[in-house]
């Protein structure tokens, strides 16, 4: 794998990501994050609220391909399609549990769901 | 005159036939020697006898397990304790053939370690059985009178046929099984767990009536004033496994010869203390569950139980275990200085409480119980005082009269409706039907009251008289059961002449259950008709007689009473030859001939205690027959405010029972108050600490789980902002104090990458080899 790897740098493939660039990455990853942060915090719809998770998932997975691209390492961008697969099925529940909770309450509200109180 | 020619004769006989110096300087001292024969063999068949009942208990339990509603656990019990009892005979004609020799039947390995190389270091009990002529003698009378009584049961329980019947026979069973390992064993821990079987089958069947809270009572009391006993027993068979380092009897005879020779020389001192406690802890055992002076509270109580269990376990077999257990261990009670005066004071002391208090009672069952207390004493008394054929003899011949005695008042209880207070029953013998049951009681009373000459009674409590008036030591107690014995006989007539002769007259008891009508319970069975029939007297209620099984086996039984006295009529009867025979023979008074008034003692003894029981009789029949128009009342009721409060004082049996609750029951309920209360402030207040203090914590974090999403996730972010602000202080404090330690300027470091930029970002400097090799490449 090594020489493999040694092989396409000296071909000149790919180029190795300039260190300005991938500071760039890890900025849009950072804000993507932060904004699906406040948007989970802050909205009480329950789609919204899933859709800011999304967003941070999103975010991470960003930055893993930066680093992956900056190191030249493949894991990177590997785990990331596995993440991406899991997420998807993750979608279709969690989207299947919000329709069923909403069927409950009809109502998005998340704050009626609060009957785990201690 | 002549039985005292007969007496001298077989101490002669023995003393020769044992090779022991017969004239020697000892002469007041008793024979000494273990009286252990050689060792014969016997077939191993015979070790079949204990198994045999146990098997009928495995029967009866399948029995209850199936529900069975006839009579079968009753004819298998009697089927299972017949073909023991004929074994036992072969035993005995076996043991009969080797006068004086023992033999070991194995039959399996039971107890057997080692906790080191030297023999001392390791610990034998086999489930083998020891047969010489003191167990046969008793294997005789157990097996027998079980046989017996089972039969007599088999009807006297019958109104609980498919409720308690198999459950009753099963613990009968199982008793026979307990009393034959106690009897058989060869050894200490063989004979404690019969001890212990035959106590818990006591337990069991004197709260047989488990819905009766008086029946419960007395069982619970009967195994904790056991539980005494026991544990002096069990701490003396301890102490005789440390001091002999074995538990066989063979092997602690055969090791407590030296002690006998030092006793025999009257070297007291010479012999360690911790030899001499052994027998006094036995002792203790025995008198426990012989109903002896401090320990004998349960056995009138344990009457609550069905009659036949008083017939066979609380009068003729299990309160005889004590005195057999000393029997059996005599060679070690020789070598004790006090532990025989011990044992001859405590039964006559409690010979004559019993009898007194035997004096003053209503209830026939309960009189006979007391006299069953006075006469155990007695059996007491004819071991301590160095005679040691009368009290094993007095066991024999009193099982069978004592077992009649209880079986005749059961006919009584089981024909009146439960029915036991003299008071309200009279002149039995003219109804129709109860002829048998009255000859049978007749034969009884007179055989424990010790009519002469006529009465196997008679004969063996003359030999404890006689032994004890012999010894110089032992004269008070040869007082002592001179009195018991004119209370004896007037307090056994009394019962006979109130009961069974005189006007007729009956009141039915309060347990109607009625025999057309089997399917209520005994225990609680009609209160409310029984109660009725007082009122409207008892017009239409009958008394039933007695039943075939019931009479026939009066009827064995008093043949076997009176057939006892050939047994003991001569002073070197079979009965005891038996005695002599075995271990017990160690004690026989050799030449003890202190005279009663210039005459001999066992010779006056005839005719003294023979005049003493005509007048107890004749004071009975004076105050209870004579001239009585009525049940309830008699001419003794005359004589007792002359007597001032003794009669009250014995009626409540001399407030011994009251004495003792005040004394051991009372402080022990408020030392279980204390210790209740200490357990539930400080171990339980302990444990609820441990409980308090999360509980507490908890409340104070408990409103932050408030069911609120966005709550929890604030948090969380807030958590992950922290983590991060600390790990970022961290590195940059770590860069700091790297940047300061590590030796070469951190331009120098990347110098090894010579086309790096000047000013490096850190995240470039990666240690990745393939991105270092990569910027090699592409240089």
């Amino acid at each position: 794998m090594n020489t493999l790897f040694c092989t396409l740098a000296q071909s000149g493939w790919p180029e190795p990501m300039p260190t300005g660039t991938l500071f760039h990455y890890l900025v849009i990853s950072a804000a993507m994050f932060v904004i699906g942060l406040i948007g989970f915090v802050t909205r009480r719809n329950l789609i919204i609220m899933f859709l800011c998770t999304e967003l941070m998932f999103q975010a991470a997975g960003l930055s893993l391909i930066a680093f992956s691209r900056f190191h030249l390492n493949h894991t990177g961008e590997t785990f990331v399609i596995f993440v991406l697969t899991v997420a998807a099925a993750e979608a279709a529940l969690a989207l299947a549990l919000v329709v069923l909770l909403f069927r409950r309450k009809e109502s998005l509200d998340a704050e009626r769901w609060a009957e785990l109180r201690g | 005159m002549s039985g005292l020619a007969g007496q001298l004769a077989i101490m002669h006989e023995t003393l020769g036939s044992l090779a022991l110096a017969a004239g020697d300087a000892a002469h007041a001292q008793p024979r000494f020697g273990t009286g252990v024969g050689a060792k014969f063999d016997v077939p191993r068949l015979f070790g079949l006898i204990p198994f045999i009942p146990l098997l009928a208990c495995a029967l009866c339990g399948l029995c209850a397990a199936m529900k069975v509603k006839t009579k079968l656990p009753a004819a298998i019990t009697v089927g299972c304790l017949l073909a023991s009892f004929g074994l036992t005979i072969g035993l005995y004609a076996q043991v009969h053939a080797n006068p004086g020799d023992f033999a070991i039947i194995h039959a399996f390995e039971w107890i057997n370690f080692q906790w080191g190389q030297s023999e001392a270091q390791s610990l034998t009990a086999n489930f083998s059985f020891y047969a010489d002529s003191l167990t046969a003698l008793w294997m005789l009378f157990v097996t027998g009178l079980a046989t017996l009584i089972a039969l007599y049961a088999s009807e006297y329980m019958s109104h609980d046929v498919g409720q308690g019947y198999c459950r009753f026979f099963m613990a009968f069973s199982l008793f026979v099984f307990s009393m034959a390992c106690l009897v058989m064993g060869d050894n200490l821990a063989l004979l404690f767990l019969g001890w212990e079987g035959v106590g818990l089958c006591s337990y069991l069947l004197i709260g047989y009536f488990y819905k009766k809270p008086s029946a419960v009572a007395a069982a619970k009391k009967a195994f904790v004033v056991n539980r005494i006993g026991d544990l002096g027993l069990s701490l003396g068979v301890m102490l005789a496994f440390v001091q002999f380092g074995s538990l066989e009897y063979a092997e602690i005879f055969r090791k407590a010869e030296p002690f006998l020779a030092l006793a025999r020389d009257g070297q007291w001192q010479d012999i360690p203390w911790t030899v001499q406690l052994i027998p006094i802890l036995l002792t203790i055992g025995a008198f426990g569950k012989s109903a002896q002076l401090p320990l004998y509270v349960w056995l009138p109580d344990a009457m609550e139980g069905p009659t036949p269990v008083s017939a066979l376990i609380h009068a003729a077999t299990m309160v005889t275990a004590g005195v057999y257990l000393v029997a059996r261990m005599f060679p070690l009670f020789l070598v004790s200085e006090h532990a025989l005066t011990i044992v001859a004071w405590g039964g006559a002391l409690t010979a004559l409480l019993a009898a007194t208090i035997g004096m003053a009672q209503f209830d026939i069952k309960r009189i006979m119980a007391y006299s069953t207390v006075s006469q155990l004493g007695y059996m007491f008394c004819g071991l301590g005082v160095m005679g040691v054929m009368g009290g094993p003899a007095h066991v024999f011949t009193h099982a069978f009269f004592k077992a009649m005695l209880f079986l005749a008042c059961g006919a009584v209880m089981h024909g009146f409706a439960g029915q036991l207070d003299l008071r309200k029953l009279s002149g039995l013998g003219k109804m129709p039907g109860w002829r048998i049951v009255t000859v049978a009681m007749f034969v009884g009373c007179i055989n424990l009251a010790g009519v002469p000459f006529i009465t196997a009674g008679f004969y063996s409590k003359d030999t404890i008289l006689g032994d004890a008036f012999a010894n110089p030591a032992m004269v008070p107690i040869g007082w002592i059961l001179l009195i018991t014995a004119g209370l004896t006989a007037y307090y056994t007539f009394r019962v006979f002449f109130r009961v069974f002769v005189g006007p007729a007259y009956y009141e039915p008891g309060d347990e109607l259950h009625a025999h057309d009508d089997h399917s209520h319970d005994h225990a609680h069975a009609n209160k409310d008709h029984g109660h009725d029939s007082h009122g409207h007297g008892h017009s239409a209620w009958q008394p039933h007689p007695p039943g075939w099984a019931i009479n026939t086996v009066l009827i064995l039984l008093t043949i076997l009473s009176f057939a006892a006295i050939v047994t003991v009529f001569k002073a070197d009867g079979w009965l005891y030859r038996m005695v002599t025979n075995s271990s017990a023979g160690a004690g026989i008074a050799a030449d003890h001939h202190h005279k009663f008034f210039g005459f001999d003692a066992h010779a006056a003894m005839k005719v003294v205690s023979g005049i003493v029981a005509i007048a107890g009789i004749a004071v009975a029949f004076v105050l209870h027959y004579s001239g009585r128009t009525s049940a309830a009342t008699s001419k003794a009721d005359s004589l007792v405010p002359m007597l001032g409060p003794i009669p009250r004082w014995a009626q409540n049996k001399w407030y011994v029972d009251e004495f003792y609750h005040f004394l051991f029951v009372r402080p022990l309920w408020l030392l279980s108050v204390v210790f209740a209360a200490i357990d539930k402030v400080l171990v339980d207040g302990l444990v609820n600490v441990f409980g308090w203090v999360p509980k507490a914590l908890a409340k104070t974090a408990r409103p932050l789980q408030n069911g609120v999403l966005h709550d929890y996730a604030l948090r969380m972010a807030g958590g992950v902002a922290l983590l991060l602000l600390i790990i970022v202080l961290m590195v940059n404090r770590g860069d700091r104090t790297s940047a300061a330690a590590s030796i070469p300027p951190t331009d120098n470091s990347i110098g090894t990458l010579p086309a790096a930029p000047a000013a490096v970002d850190p995240i470039a400097v990666s240690l990745d080899p393939i991105r270092a090799k990569a910027q090699e490449a592409v240089r």
